[in-house]
Order: structure tokens, then sequence, then C-alpha cells
């Protein structure tokens, strides 16, 4: 694997500048997960209209492949309602990075969708 | 032998050859010796050797190479002995490693002279292989736990909270602040303050670069592994004083460790055996011999002052980056061969992942040792860590690809 498409522009620019960073007050949803290799965290606030996403975002901090990983994913499914989120695989989240990810550094890739799944089968729902 | 000019005008040899695995790639940069070495040709010969020639279960057999193969594994008992000048052969346990060392003095010694309201005593700034088990031991007993805490530049600060432990132990050098702690010194208060407490040394990080000498230590406990110390993986000391070791019981039952097993009892045989049941890692055993051999020739102070002067010039090369916090004391004397870092607004996993790419091996993360990174204030952090085998060209190498790191991230 190469450094520079590991490191492409793209994600580079999620890490400096993510999309959807802060936290949402009148979230329905939110869970958050450590991530013990990196030290990495992230929390995510959902909040649903029915069954859709309308508004989603995250706070943490972490690598770079982690929080452009949060960043590109919470873009993603902003719109999409929860059946379109359970069938959102690991494989789409590294197609979605974009970057082939050696054994160790999978948990950083993976951990806003591990996220996610949290907010989606409501690991702890506001209410 | 290839000698090597260094940036102070003098003449080194280049050690490198002395290790395979430098030789199949010129441009791999490993700087990551605390976590384990690299192996010296003679120390790959020896097991080689062994398997080839004398593999035989040792204590058993009555054929030449089993009886070549005990008397190997006690001659390398011997060499260690001698290496940190315990008494006596049979204060030289063999087990797996640090780790393994300090179980085995957690649950044979500690875990029977520790009870309600004793107090088992260890520092911020230990690996976790010197923290978990004391921990945990001391939540089973209802023990109390103390931590002792660290000064700003990363020095023990030791105060009377020893006055009712059983037990103190501690790192020799820390393996992510590189702090040398001053064992002998530390020792000697904790006695005068406390007569009946024992004290263990996690040596891990400390008998590869330094002489370390348990009678001068006054240590009761000392645990080191050997694949830090050019060694194979799998075999560790732990040293005990003997009279301790007499008194503490088995932690694993089986071959080699009784003397008469009937149905209704078993007696120990003597110590170390003992403590080292089933069949050892005599390849292991026979690698440590050939580790000692090579490190005794090279020299332990040679490798001291070689390492020393390639902290030095790495911390004033990491001085020329804007944004590159060093942890750790600053006093070069005080301090081993290992500098922990991190550039500002990059995780440390990034830092070495793109200098992996470049084949320049560092470690990232907490170093297994979370308690002292939430101390400093992170969660992460980059280490380089020198052996023999490294030079100043190595460290020019870590640096230009520090820069590149900054480049690709555009920081600074």
């Amino acid at each position: 694997m190469d450094r520079q498409t590991l490191y492409r522009e793209e994600l580079l620019e999620h890490y400096r500048n993510p999309l959807n960073f802060g936290e949402l007050s009148d979230y329905t949803v939110s869970a958050k997960q450590t991530n013990p290799f990196c030290g990495d965290d992230v929390e995510m606030f959902i909040k649903l209209n029915e069954d859709k996403v309308e508004d989603i975002r995250f706070t943490g901090q972490g690598c770079a492949i982690s929080m452009a990983g949060a960043s590109i994913l919470t873009e993603r499914v902003k719109g999409k309602v929860k059946s379109q989120l359970t069938k959102f695989s690991e494989n789409d989240m590294l197609n979605l990075l974009g970057i082939e990810v050696s054994e160790t550094r999978k948990k950083c890739a993976l951990l806003a969708l591990s996220v996610l799944k949290d907010c989606i089968y409501g690991v702890k729902s506001k209410s | 032998m290839r000698i090597k000019k260094t940036l102070g005008g003098k003449y080194m040899r280049s050690y490198k050859n002395d290790f395979p695995i430098f030789q199949k790639n010129k441009k791999f940069v490993y700087l990551d010796s605390a976590a384990t070495s690299q192996k010296p040709k003679i120390v790959l010969d020896a097991i080689q050797e062994y398997y080839a020639t004398y593999n035989a279960n040792v204590r058993r057999g009555l054929y030449p190479i089993a009886e070549k193969a005990t008397k190997k594994v006690e001659k390398v008992r011997e060499q260690v002995a001698r290496f940190i000048n315990a008494k006596d052969p049979s204060e030289i346990i063999f087990v797996r490693n640090a780790t393994e060392a300090i179980n085995l003095a957690a649950y044979s010694f500690a875990s029977h002279n520790i009870a309600k309201g004793d107090s088992v005593v260890t520092t911020i700034m230990e690996h976790h292989s010197n923290f978990v088990p004391w921990q945990q031991l001391a939540i089973q007993k209802n023990a109390d736990f103390v931590v002792l805490d660290i000064s700003e530049d990363g020095f023990l600060d030791l105060d009377l909270k020893i006055k009712k432990a059983k037990i103190l132990t501690l790192t020799h050098v820390s393996n992510v602040l590189g702090t040398i702690n001053q064992i002998k010194d530390i020792i000697k208060q904790a006695k005068a303050i406390n007569p009946q407490i024992k004290v263990l040394v996690d040596a891990a990080q400390s008998i590869p670069h330094m002489k370390v000498d348990v009678q001068n230590l006054d240590c009761d406990f000392l645990a080191f592994s050997g694949h830090k110390m050019m060694a194979a993986t799998g075999i560790g000391v732990l040293y005990g004083k003997r009279e301790l070791l007499k008194q503490m019981r088995p932690f694993l039952y089986g071959g080699e460790m009784i003397k008469e097993v009937s149905i209704a009892k078993t007696t120990f045989t003597d110590i170390p055996y003992k403590f080292e049941a089933g069949t050892p890692d005599i390849a292991g055993i026979v690698s440590f011999g050939a580790a000692i051999e090579y490190l005794k020739s090279t020299g332990i102070e040679t490798i001291q002052k070689h390492e020393n002067r390639l902290i030095a010039y790495s911390l004033s090369r990491m001085k020329e980056i804007e944004g590159l916090t060093i942890y750790g004391p600053k006093d070069i004397e005080k301090r081993s061969g290992v500098v922990s870092f991190n550039l500002n607004g990059i995780h440390a996993h990034d830092v070495a992942q793109v200098l992996g790419d470049m084949d320049i091996c560092i470690r990232s993360g907490h170093h297994c040792a979370m308690p002292l990174h939430k101390r400093l204030g992170i969660t992460a952090s980059a280490r380089v860590s020198f052996y023999i085998y490294n030079n100043e060209e190595d460290v020019d190498k870590l640096i230009e690809s520090i820069k590149k790191v900054k480049k690709i991230f555009k920081y600074g």
C-alpha cells in the first residue's frame, strides 16, 4: 500500500476540516465508542424524523483515518432511512474511504461505522 | 568490519553487519528495539546448532545429546547469573518473558504475603505488565493499591506511602519516557523507611542497555525478557534472592519440578527447578547464552555510550522540527535509549504509518502504559528506540521522514 494513496488528499482534507463536526442538541439517538488501540473516540448524534436521518453530527478525536472516516460517513448517511443504514457493511465503509487499510488500522477505519450501528440499534436513546 | 565516520569525528564500528536482517534490505531503518531487538547472526546460529546437532529434552535423557543440552541450559543459567551479578545460579528462574516473571512473583510471593489492609506500591510510569498483576492482586486481597506519581520531567516522587507496603514494584527504565530511575537510591530509601518491604525491579528496558548488578541494587526480585536483549522471543528471567525463592510456593505444577509424587501428596524439588514446570524453551535459553556473549563482547558500556550519543543527536535534531513535543527528561544522562514524541495536530499512528511505508519502523500508541499517557494528558505518542545497530544515518532518515509527514499533513 502506497503512502500517497492511504493518505490521499481528500481524506486529509476531511481530517483537517471534518464535515458535520460538533454536537447536536436535539438529537434522537447518540452513541460513543473508544478505540483502545489508538485512543481514538467518536461520539455521534442523530436526529431522526421517523426513520429518516434528518441531521447527524459527531465529535471526538483521533487519527486521520478514524476522523476522516467519521466525516465521510456522516455526510453519506444524511437523508438515508434506517433500513439503508442497517445494510451498510464494513466493506461499504472501506469502499467509501477508498483506501486499503492494514489489519491493525481497520479498527480506525471502522470506528465511525461501529458507532453509527450503535446509534441505529438504539444502544443509547435519548427519550 | 565496516568502519564509519560519525558526526563527532570519531570512528565507530557499524554493528549492522552483525545482524542478517539489515543485509536483506539496506533501506530498512529499525527504531523499535524497545519492543523487541533484532538478533545477531551468532544468536541465530546458536539456535540452528541446537536443533541441528543436540536437540533433546533436558534433565531426563541419559544419552550424550541430552546431557549436552542439559549442560548448556545450566551454563546459560550461570552466564545470566554472572551477567546480573547474582550470588548463585539457582536465583535465576527461566520463564517466558518479563511479564511472566512479574506474574510469577505476584502469585508465588506476593499473594501469600499480602493480606487485607496491606499495601502494594507501584508507579504511574509502569508498563501494564508491572501494573495490572499488582492491581488485580490488590483487588483480590482487599489490599491498598498505591501508585506513586512522577514529577514534570519524569522522575519518581518516592514518599512515605511505602511505610505500610509489603512490596514496591517499579521499572528501572520507563518504556515511554526513557527515564532511568535511580533504583539503588530508591531501594535504599524504601528499605530505610520500611525494612520489611520487598522490591521488584522491572528491568526489561534497562538490562539490554546498561550494567545491572542485583547485589549492588539490593533488589529482591528482578524481571526481564531475553528478546529485548538480542535473544529469541519466548525466554525471560525472574531473579529472586535465594532465601525468598526458597520460601515461595510453585506457581505451575507438573513435570521437572517435583522430588516425589504419590497419590496423596507431592514434594517439590529445589530452586530454581520448582518454578520451572514442564519442558523449558531450550532453544530460547541457548539463544540467550549467545546473546549475552554478544553483549559482553561488544561491551555494555560501549552500547550505552553509543546509544547516549544517538539520543543526544536525535534530541538535538528533533528540536529543528516545529510543533514536535518530546516527553521525558531533558538531561540525556538521565535517560535511556527511548525517545517518545508527538507532532502537533497529527496522531501518532499516522506518523508511524507514514514512516512505516518509508521502511522506518517506529512504535505508536500508548506503549502498554495507558495510566502514564493519561497522566501526561495524551492518548498516544510516537516512540523511537535505539540499540547498538543504529547510527546517525538512521536518525537523519527519521528526521527527514518526520518532515515529510508534516508536508503530507500540511502542518507547519
